[in-house]
């Protein structure tokens, strides 16, 4: 078992648990936390594969922007220190069992997979990445990236729009 | 043992449905938008192995990536933003109480 294997088991393990923790928490505050770590837990995953600049958008969005959007808005609607209710025994129950369930399902069809490549990515080229993303050529990405910007457009004012508190007299 | 796709791919599943069982077990929203987050992860984790291990000529799922991280950003500002307008008209952001659309 080399180095490698061991890193990548760590990183797995602390993804996981991290990921556990964070949907069963019973403080909303602790599971944010915990839902960040484990953010940080996948970019270590991408360093791992070796795509850095994956891990960099991944840390710079989730980890920088949504896990903090998120815990502004546990802070706008929650009252520090109180506890979430605890979900109800059946509830847990089925939700366990149809959980399980559905990974022994899609697990039995991955694990029986065989999976066949000779074509390996060695190393990403950031360069390459910026090059197809404005390309309109042939295998280009230059249409789904401008879908992307008027979706991101159209977000940001309906953000606008729906937290908009409108004075009385105006509406 | 040499980590190869199946390892990448058992991590994913066990995210994706770690994620799922925290979206059916919670009732509050934002825990709810975190579970959803998780599940997001974990197929970027698959579209990163599948680009790696069998498709290293092109970048298709490095791509896809990009633009999941994209949309996903998108739609947890936009579920935040109706959260807030929710609670603010329920003064909670449980599911069950928020039973009317009509305001």
């Amino acid at each position: 078992m080399t180095i490698s294997t061991l890193i990548f088991y760590f990183i797995s393990a602390f993804t996981l648990v991290m990921a556990f923790l964070a949907v069963t928490s019973r403080q909303i505050f602790r599971s944010a936390i915990y839902l960040l770590f484990s953010m940080m837990g996948v970019a270590a995953l991408y360093f791992w594969l070796q795509m850095e600049f994956i891990a960099a958008v991944q840390i710079v969005v989730y980890v920088g922007g949504i896990v903090v959007l998120i815990i502004f808005s546990i802070f706008l609607t929650h009252k520090v220190g109180s506890d979430l209710p605890e979900p109800t025994y059946t509830r847990t129950l089925f939700a366990g069992l149809a959980t399980l369930l559905a990974f022994a399902l899609v697990w039995s069809v991955v694990k029986r997979n065989e999976f066949f490549s000779d074509q390996f990515l060695n190393e990403l080229n950031v360069k390459q990445i910026g090059a197809d993303m404005l390309n309109y050529q042939e295998g280009g990405f230059i249409l789904p990236f401008e879908v992307v910007s008027i979706l991101l457009l159209a977000a940001m004012i309906g953000c606008i729009v729906i937290a908009l508190k409108l004075k009385p007299e105006k509406i | 043992m040499e980590i190869g796709l199946h390892q990448l791919l058992f991590l994913s599943t066990a995210l994706f449905f770690i994620g799922v069982y925290g979206f059916l077990t919670r009732r509050n929203m934002i825990t709810m938008l975190m579970a959803i987050e998780l599940m997001l992860n974990a197929l970027n984790i698959n579209f990163v192995a599948f680009n790696k291990y069998l498709w290293g000529g092109k970048l298709d799922g490095i791509f896809f990536t990009i633009f999941v991280i994209a949309i996903a950003a998108a739609e947890a500002a936009v579920a935040i933003a109706i959260i807030i307008n929710i609670y603010r008209n329920y003064s909670s952001i449980d599911v069950e109480d928020a039973d009317n659309l009509n305001l």
